[in-house]
């Protein structure tokens, strides 16, 4: 416990220096963003700083997605949080029952008096993050949605196809391993891709409750027949390798990368990585579709974090938090931050500008996620997920996903107990915030 | 009739005591007490709605499968790590007592992995045992064995053993070269004369005489596993997969910081506060009583 003690203070002691005097209005903005897309953040701060002379945006690189948003937290708690900080999609429902600690990004910029209209962005992207009447309660930054990547010249050299349903994902990577590759596919991110996402997809609904979205008293029912028999196929693709597991996350894409797997299935934002490591040629297609569960997708659900206010600042801070927001979403910053990253524009006009700019004929497939994103109207099994604690939740289905990968259990076993487990969790949270 | 005896009384003792009482209370006292007040409350993550609930986190974890299997597998992990990194590091300090020529050299080179931090030693071992592009897979492949530890949850369990072992072995073999070093060099010689070899002269010369430090270092490499493998657990498998290196420190830091479940979490720093007093007394009650000082 004293680790974690010195940990809260050397949060708060961060946070205290962070706010040294200024002439001009200081706005803290902490992120998770380290490597290139640090740097890329640096500059649109750096940027909106030259473009006026009332504010100063200072970001602040807090480590990954976790951790930045527990340092947050720890900063709420003594009275020194930022003005602006990234939270990831999972943090939503924990954030959103912060109701004293949060301050609805919808309703600042209507304080500040700054334009903002909720049909300028991409549905698919905002319905994860507005309240059931409709507000905007954090403005979507970084969102992406998982695609199918594929080894264009692996693909080729086998005589396959780009598949497009599970059953020639299945052939594929047959063909794949019989002409001597190692791994036929294999993904990341497992329970946002195979679980969340393959719900989304085909319109299967994850929990009661609209996924959670309708109240906290919401019920995990993931364990349906569909989604298990989805699973138990790709836990038997493991005897001939046409799937071999590769770890959480990002874990398994030096996998896809040097060319062991000729399928792999992650967030689009990988784009940037792909390139800078793939040796061959690559594509990105869209997720396949199972033709037992349904006739056509439905649309993907995102992923990725979007950036919350924090209550307890000045009014006038917020005013020129209210400006960057507005700049951040203008078409030109959208775009170019789509274009560098992979991860989709959150606005209509961004994703035309990125079209007239002819970024996606010279990039083929970069528009995959766009596409699958605003496939339909989303509908309250695709809308997205809101249950409080789902980061912990996300660590029981992967620990389960794991055990049914390692053989030890069915896939209706991995999935009853995840879901048996993840109740538990709910309840948990349901009291927490009542 | 009864003279007493006056001395002056001085608050020179107290304010000398009072520095140290100072820093136990702020780092010590204070938490532990913030930890035991927090382990009642069921609380949202940012401390906005409070529910004092008694036991209630404590009976929850009672009932978790899930937290009493990890309180076995941190007992597994931690006795394979204190045997693993004091049997090595008594080999080597018992060759390197005998190097005449060169030896500083060898304890500098023994020395050096101790300076190495726990994220460091964990990325070390992570890059060469990752399935993909880590060169200890490629060799075992070589030879017909397939390693994954992303999907194998004993070979994630061997990985993080190996890791936590081979850093602490540098520390255990100072300690240990010092012992031996400090043996008088007549009781060996004489016993050499004697007629005893190098290992009937280890097991039964200096073996008992460096129990002590045995003793000491059980103690140290024990809080060691328990406590300080949190970074290369966390740099290494992250509890998995499957739960298969999920610690009991290891809990405490993902529910509490990751899964924002302040009173659970601080319900299991309680459990392992308790753990660490019972386990000193054991130690100092009972099997220092073995050892021959």
């Amino acid at each position: 416990m004293t680790f974690t003690k010195s940990l809260l203070a050397s949060t708060v002691l961060m946070g205290a220096l962070a706010t040294s005097a200024y002439a001009q209005t200081e706005i803290n903005w902490w992120h998770a963003m380290g490597g290139t897309n640090g740097e890329r953040i640096d500059k649109m701060a750096a940027d909106f700083n030259a473009s006026q002379s009332d504010y100063v945006v200072k970001p602040s690189y807090k480590g990954n997605y976790t951790e930045t948003m527990t340092a947050a937290i720890a900063a709420f708690r003594a009275g020194e949080q930022p003005h602006l900080v990234q939270v990831f999609e999972v943090g939503t429902a924990t954030m959103m029952a912060a109701k004293g600690a949060i301050y609805p990004v919808e309703k600042l910029m209507a304080d500040a008096g700054e334009p903002f209209n909720g049909d300028d962005y991409l549905p698919a992207v905002v319905s994860y993050y507005q309240t059931p009447e409709g507000e905007l309660l954090s403005m979507p930054f970084n969102s992406s949605t998982p695609v199918l990547w594929y080894n264009a010249d692996a693909l080729e050299a086998a005589g396959v196809e780009v598949p497009g349903t599970w059953e020639e994902v299945d052939a594929a990577a047959k063909a794949l391993v019989d002409n001597g590759m190692k791994c036929g596919i294999s993904f990341g991110w497992q329970s946002w891709v195979m679980i969340e996402n393959f719900s989304a997809w085909h319109d299967l609904a994850l929990g009661t409750k609209e996924n959670g979205f309708a109240g906290f008293d919401t019920e995990l029912t993931f364990n349906n027949d569909q989604v298990a028999a989805r699973l138990q196929a790709v836990a038997d693709m493991q005897a001939d390798n046409k799937f071999v597991y590769g770890g959480r996350r990002g874990d398994s894409l030096p996998m896809f990368t040097n060319g062991e797997c000729g399928m792999w299935m992650n967030s689009s934002a990988y784009y940037g990585s792909i390139v800078g490591q793939a040796k061959f040629k690559f594509g990105q297609t869209m997720l396949p579709l199972d033709k037992t569960v349904a006739d056509a997708p439905q649309n993907s659900i995102i992923g990725g974090a979007t950036l919350w206010a924090l209550q307890g600042h000045e009014s006038d801070e917020y005013k020129g938090l209210a400006q960057f927001l507005t700049y951040l979403s203008s078409p030109e910053v959208q775009a170019w931050w789509h274009q560098e990253t992979g991860y989709v524009p959150i606005t209509k006009a961004a994703a035309e500008l990125s079209k007239e700019q002819g970024f996606y004929e010279s990039n083929p497939g970069t528009d995959t996620a766009i596409k699958q994103l605003s496939l339909n109207t989303p509908t309250a099994n695709s809308r997205g997920l809101r249950f409080g604690n789902f980061v912990q939740i996300r660590d029981v289905i992967n620990e389960e996903m794991e055990a049914l990968w390692a053989g030890n259990i069915s896939a209706q076993e991995a999935l009853d107990n995840a879901a048996n487990r993840g109740n538990d969790l709910l309840r948990k949270f349901e009291r927490s915030v009542k | 009739m009864l003279k007493r005896v006056h001395f002056p009384a001085s608050i020179l003792p107290y304010l000398l005591v009072a520095p140290q009482v100072i820093v136990t209370l702020i780092f010590f006292i204070w938490p532990a007490s913030q930890a035991v007040y927090q382990s009642f409350l069921i609380e949202d993550a940012f401390g906005l709605s409070t529910e004092f609930v008694w036991f209630e986190n404590f009976t929850y974890l009672w009932d978790d499968s899930h937290y009493r299997s990890s309180f076995g597998r941190t007992i597994f992990f931690s006795a394979c790590v204190a045997f693993l990194s004091m049997a090595f590091a008594l080999i080597l300090a018992g060759f390197a007592d005998r190097v005449i020529r060169g030896s500083t050299v060898y304890r500098t080179l023994l020395i050096w992995p101790y300076a190495v931090a726990p994220v460091l030693a964990g990325a070390l071992f992570l890059f060469m045992f990752n399935p993909t592009i880590g060169i200890f897979p490629f060799i075992l492949e070589k030879i017909g064995y397939g390693w994954n530890h992303y999907l194998n949850g004993g070979q994630a369990m061997f990985l993080v053993i190996i890791a936590a072992a081979w850093k602490q072995v540098a520390y255990n073999f100072l300690f240990y070269l010092a012992a031996m070093q400090s043996i008088p060099r007549s009781i060996t010689e004489a016993a050499a004369i004697d007629g005893a070899g190098p290992i009937r002269r280890f097991a039964t010369i200096i073996f008992p005489l460096i129990s002590p430090t045995t003793f000491f270092l059980l103690v140290i490499n024990a809080t060691y596993a328990f406590f300080e493998t949190f970074g290369i657990i966390h740099a290494v498998t992250q509890g998995g997969p499957a739960n298969s290196t999920t610690t009991l420190v290891y809990k405490v830091y993902n529910d509490g910081f990751v899964g924002l479940d302040l009173g659970g979490s601080a319900a299991q720093s309680v459990i392992l506060m308790i753990l660490v007093i019972g386990m000193t007394v054991i130690q100092f009650r009972f099997i220092e009583k073995r050892v021959q000082y």
